[in-house]
């Protein structure tokens, strides 16, 4: 209540200022004439009586400036010491400039990092209670999280007792039918409930309904709202509507809302539903869908995995053939859309926070060093009659003034760098990664940008003040102060630019071990030659080519028309580009080797004759394929090294045979050569058994193109699809990309090399930051030196006895820095272990390169305040005291 | 040069509402009468009045108010109110405490 009067009554005060002065001014006048009324009354003369008045009564100004310090608020003081701070800033601009620049670099940096972590791992998915939903998979040998069977959905979903629903998704590729002609779109197909236990409506039209999903119910789809502004240009009347796709006409349902996203399916366009089964969804074995479910009130993600586990165990009893092995994957949704992009944010994260920790160290130092150099000025502001406060709140003052300039200016920075870092990720992988989608300056980035400034702004203010113990205020009128100071200063700047050296050996070591990795990750054996390959997608419609002698008489055709091409050497197809992914597999059971029902899980792969040829993959043993053997001939497959050394160890796997777990005649196989192993899966990935059958006689129809060219590879993309085109215009011809810029743009090389490349450059700055701190603690200790260093050579002390004395000085906070550095670095190291691949966390060669990177560094660093120290002129260092 | 002897602190708000139960006054006519009552030993430099004054406005112990002078000049009045009142009794009683104490201490010397 009091404060509250309080607050008006200044507030008043405030308002009114001018009559608040006159009123006071009134008053004053007032007094000093009735006591000069007085004074003259007992007979003193006037100008006496008006002296004697006003000596009584004291110095007006200053009363009257006390009466508005009670009555006023304090900002008028507040604005004189913002008036000073910014004279004192403008004053020295080179301080100024240096401070703010780091300030910036650090907060934006840092910002920036920032954004995409709360992009990512913070802001929630955009959906209804997003944390209760449940990624849910089968679990087998080789695949932590391997796809759902259909068969198995039906039953995981009717038998749960933990899920208030589950549905099921999975990719699709369509064929659609455009006035231009046939486009390949992508799609997904869904379980009907799929939208609902996300808890995504529709903005226009309707959901699927119940059982939509079931053989026999109508072609219906829901588009997405970007799909329906670009290809049906936002119309209304879209719903009830038909769109050809694969030549078959579905009716558009629904809209979803421009706000959705599914980043495992980020680039569907159409959203159909489960109801017509494809020949993998009739089998049990076959695995090609991902469940998605939403957990019971009061269930956790444990009680979810212990429910499906033992499901899988009954299913596994009630179909051995089919379920052997095969159990439970269940983890929250989220885990699934950014569990693999969240070790290399956290890295990064903490590569920004290093760096703004140097830059934070740097400017507390600078800061220190003028400090010393205002001790002079406290001291008098002190004697002055300055309270401490005031003189705290002054450095307050200018740290907030340092923060905030450097804090707008990294905001800037860190918004100009978010959208270099957006443009710099492609658009392939941008689709599958929506939520990076609203990355800016919201509120809790500029929350977080706020919250380090505070931080930076109490450490600044707090440096100098704890450096001046205002006790001693007066000290600082005598100059004498100025050795022991000096001291102080050498140690405590000393211990901050061993924690700077630290801190960037750290980011030096983790960019040098992310680079290495990197370069190891691209260097890796392949089991091909990558260079001079060209590849391309290709999708028969269904209706021209469903049948299999269809599809091998278009597939020689293409092949042949390729390989004329000037500048193909040859030409070949497969069902799977190699480094694409492990997976696509089949299990096989050998002719004549005891079996016990377990699954021998390979990469199944469809290619052509001359696939191994035009990789340029080494044949081991035996012999390729020719073209004639397709359906007419016997069955025959090429395994690699890998399923020859764990299957047939010490035996000659030419000429036995594999099928299926059942050995049904029509699997059966034989094995007709042995083949380099080609690294199938990701970069990092490990090489599995692999059998590659010839495509004629197991045919698809999505298989890709791969050609070898013996002029430069991208130049012959635009004749690939002109040629498949040429052939039949109805032939989808997509992604059109040279195998080395698909192995450059895939996953595992992108996280890798954007993870090396930003870590690095945060460690470029720290070196140059470190040794900018390193440089300034050594020139600022020689100048501080000046008078000793005059007085030893006045001595006869030799010029290279003084070089070793500041060489010494910065050797040993050097050794110290990087000592220290070594030792926290390989502990991080550790820590993030995942990021690195074929390298150790303590990798000798990396640790020596930095510290003799950085030894070298701080030398030099220190070499210029040395040489300055040594041609130190005696006579002038004595006579300057 | 005449000697002024240092207020106690704190002692300066007492003595202004003590001279303001007797009556509004203004500035000139509350250092007269704490002069004229301390037989002119207490002779403040008058001007610290008037922040004073501001103090016990700022705490609602006195109001203000311009009013006409017996010679019609205009001149601010300040009336103690019922807080200024309650104020004035707690510190006149901190006040004699601590003097009491103060006197018991000399007189033991």
């Amino acid at each position: 209540m009091d404060s509250i009067d309080r607050f008006f009554k200044k507030a008043g005060t405030l308002l009114h200022r001018e009559r608040f002065n006159s009123e006071l001014e009134e008053e004053m006048s007032f007094h000093r004439e009735q006591k000069e009324k007085e004074l003259r009354e007992a007979g003193v003369a006037p100008e006496a009586a008006h002296r004697a008045a006003a000596r009584e009564f004291g110095n007006p100004t200053r009363l009257k400036e006390q009466s508005y310090e009670v009555m006023g608020f304090r900002f008028e003081t507040v604005w004189q010491d913002l008036h000073f701070a910014l004279r004192q800033l403008r004053r020295s601009p080179g301080f100024t400039l240096t401070a703010v620049l780091m300030l910036a670099l650090g907060i934006g940096a840092s910002v920036a990092i920032f954004a995409f972590v709360d992009a990512a791992l913070i802001r929630p998915l955009p959906y209804k209670d997003p944390t209760r939903l449940i990624d849910v998979n089968e679990r087998a040998k080789m695949f932590p999280r391997s796809n759902l069977s259909y068969q198995d959905y039906l039953d995981w979903k009717k038998m749960n007792k933990v899920f208030t629903a589950m549905e099921a998704y999975t990719g699709a590729g369509y064929l659609m039918n455009t006035p231009s002609g046939v486009e390949p779109v992508p799609g997904a197909r869904v379980s009907a409930g799929f939208f609902r236990v996300l808890g995504v409506t529709p903005i226009l039209g309707r959901d699927f309904y119940d059982g939509e999903d079931l053989p026999g119910a109508a072609d219906t789809v829901m588009v997405t709202y970007e799909t329906w502004q670009a290809r049906f240009g936002g119309r209304k009347d879209i719903i009830g509507q038909t769109v050809k796709l694969d030549g078959t006409p579905n009716t558009i349902v629904g809209v979803l809302p421009a706000s959705f996203q599914f980043a495992p399916r980020g680039k569907a366009e159409f959203w159909a539903t489960l109801h017509t089964l494809n020949s993998c969804e009739k089998r049990r074995s076959c695995h090609n869908l991902y469940g998605v479910a939403r957990l019971k009130d009061g269930v956790t993600v444990q009680m979810a995995l212990a429910d499906m586990t033992s499901i899988a165990k009954q299913l596994e009893v009630q179909y051995p053939g089919s379920n052997r092995d095969q159990s439970a994957s269940v983890m929250p949704l989220s885990e699934e859309i950014v569990g693999e992009v969240r070790p290399i944010l956290l890295v990064l994260l903490g590569g920004a926070a290093l760096l703004l920790v140097i830059a934070c160290v740097n400017v507390s130092s600078l800061l220190l060093v003028r400090s010393e150099a205002r001790k002079r000025e406290i001291a008098v502001r002190g004697a002055l009659g300055a309270s401490p406060a005031r003189l705290v709140r002054q450095f307050i003052t200018e740290a907030l003034l340092l923060v905030i300039a450097g804090g707008s200016l990294g905001l800037l920075c860190a918004y100009g760098a978010m959208q270099v870092l957006m443009r710099l990720i492609s658009k392939d992988m941008l689709s599958n990664m929506p939520y990076l989608g609203g990355i800016g300056l919201n509120v809790h980035v500029v929350a977080f940008a706020c919250v380090i400034s505070l931080l930076a702004a109490a450490l600044f203010a707090l440096a100098p003040v704890m450096r001046l113990p205002l006790a001693q205020l007066r000290d600082g009128l005598t100059d004498g102060g100025r050795n022991s100071a000096g001291t102080f200063w050498r140690r405590f700047g000393a211990n901050l630019v061993v924690l700077e050296l630290a801190v960037a050996v750290v980011l030096l070591v983790g960019a040098g071990l992310l680079g290495k990795s990197f370069y190891k990750l691209l260097h890796v054996e392949l089991g091909f030659q990558p260079d001079h390959l060209a590849t391309v997608q290709i999708v028969l419609p269904e209706t021209t080519y469903g049948k299999d002698p269809q599809a091998v008489a278009v597939y020689r055709q293409i092949l042949a028309r390729v390989s004329s091409l000037p500048g193909v050497k040859s030409a070949a197809l497969t069902t799977t580009l190699p480094v694409s992914g492990n997976g696509n597999t089949n299990w096989i059971r050998f002719v004549g080797k005891p079996y016990n029902g377990e699954h021998n899980e390979v990469n199944q792969r469809e290619v052509s004759s001359d696939y191994f040829k035009t990789l340029q993959a080494k044949l081991v043993k035996g012999r390729f394929f020719t073209d004639d053997e397709d359906a007419s001939k016997p069955q025959v497959t090429i395994i690699n090294k890998a399923l020859a050394r764990l299957y047939f160890p010490g035996e000659d796997p030419i000429g036995k045979k594999f099928g299926d777990t059942e050995l049904t005649p029509k699997s059966l196989r034989e094995i007709v050569g042995v083949v380099d192993d080609v690294k199938e899966g990701s970069l990092d990935s490990e090489i599995w058994p692999a059998e590659y059958d010839p495509a004629n006689q197991n045919t698809d129809t999505y298989v890709s193109l791969v050609v070898r060219t013996s002029q430069e590879e991208k130049l012959v993309l635009p004749a690939l699809v002109a040629a498949i085109h040429g052939i039949d215009p109805g032939i989808g011809a997509i992604d059109e990309i040279t195998l080395p810029q698909r192995i450059n743009d895939s996953q595992t090389a992108y996280l890798h090399r954007s993870s090396a490349w930003l870590v690095g450059g945060f460690a470029a700055l720290a070196l140059l930051l470190g040794v900018v701190g390193l440089y300034g603690v050594i020139a600022y200790s020689v100048s501080q030196r000046t008078r000793e260093i005059g007085v030893r050579m006045a001595l006869g002390a030799p010029q290279s006895s003084v070089y070793r004395m500041v060489l010494t000085e910065a050797g040993w906070l050097t050794g110290v820095g990087i000592v220290a550095g070594l030792l926290c670095s390989i502990a991080v190291a550790t820590l993030m272990r995942k990021l690195l691949f074929g390298i150790h966390s303590w990798d000798v060669p990396t640790l020596a390169a930095v510290a003799l990177l950085l030894g070298a560094s701080a030398l030099l660093a220190s070499y210029f305040p040395a040489r300055r120290a040594a041609s130190v002129n005696p006579v002038e260092a004595l006579r300057a005291e | 040069m005449t000697k002024k002897s240092d207020l106690m602190p704190g002692t300066l708000d007492m003595m202004i509402l003590k001279t303001l139960t007797r009556g509004p006054q203004h500035g000139y006519g509350i250092a007269l009468s704490i002069k004229r009552a301390s037989d002119e030993v207490l002779t403040v430099e008058e001007g610290s009045l008037y922040p004073a004054l501001q103090r016990l406005l700022l705490q609602s112990w006195v109001k203000a108010e311009w009013r006409s002078t017996e010679t019609n000049r205009r001149a601010r009045y300040y009336t103690l109110t019922a807080a200024g009142r309650r104020q004035l009794g707690v510190e006149q009683s901190q006040f004699e405490t601590m003097i009491a104490a103060i006197g018991r201490v000399m007189q033991d010397a």
